[in-house]
């Protein structure tokens, strides 16, 4: 059971970061704090993504090319010698050294998409600001019903 | 990934993530945001995405504690909760 928590720590934290971002975006009463809330509940999801790929002892997923030095004289002997290298040593790679790479591709996706959110969320709050004088959601819905 | 470092950093996530929902001031919360978003970029680097951990510092910690600092100078300043 110890066992299990520890092992599996990132992915109780993310179960938890996810419960009180969705906790704040129900339960707060103040537009920006359920907006804080909506951030955290996004980093909990990338947080979840990245713990996928991640592995005991691997490194960062960029291949190190040893060697090819000083020959940069001509561009395309260059390129192709790269190229030629690249293939040599996609046969040898040991995929277990490197972390996976997709998933901090589509989460790379997920953090822009993220503070475009947020960027349109700030200005629908500024947007309601100036309409009914506050940001507390008791309020402004007290001034819409009179 | 070095697993004392893990779990600090976690810890310390999800303490951070409690203090900015808890305080009254939105300022303070904004920028114990921050604080989180560089905790989560530390995570990150940590764990091996590089390229994910540096977006993370300069969009997720930068930019959205400027959009959030500069939302509060235009709204309020004070919470309820």
């Amino acid at each position: 059971m110890l066992d299990l928590i520890i092992a599996k720590f990132n992915y109780w934290v993310y179960i938890v970061l996810m419960m009180i971002g969705l906790y704040a975006m129900i339960a707060k009463n103040n537009y920006i704090k359920k907006l804080i809330g909506m951030t955290i509940f996004q980093t909990a999801i990338m947080l979840f993504y990245v713990s996928i790929g991640a592995k005991q002892g691997a490194t960062i997923p960029i291949i190190d090319h040893h060697g090819d030095g000083g020959d940069h004289g001509e561009a395309a002997e260059a390129v192709g010698h790269a190229v030629e290298t690249a293939a040599h040593a996609a046969g040898s790679l040991d995929p277990d050294a490197y972390v996976n790479p997709l998933p901090h591709v589509l989460m790379l996706t997920a953090i822009v998409v993220g503070v475009a959110t947020l960027g349109v969320a700030m200005a629908v709050v500024q947007k309601i600001h100036d309409q009914y004088g506050s940001i507390e959601e008791d309020e402004v819905l007290k001034r819409i019903k009179l | 990934m070095i697993w004392q470092f893990d779990l600090i950093i976690l810890v310390f996530l999800v303490i951070t993530s409690l203090i900015a929902l808890r305080v009254r001031d939105l300022m303070s919360a904004a920028m114990i945001l921050g604080v989180y978003s560089f905790l989560m970029c530390l995570l990150w680097a940590e764990m091996g995405a590089v390229d994910v951990a540096f977006t993370e510092a300069a969009v997720g910690a930068g930019l959205s504690t400027v959009f959030l600092v500069a939302t509060i100078l235009r709204t309020t300043r004070r919470s309820s909760d």
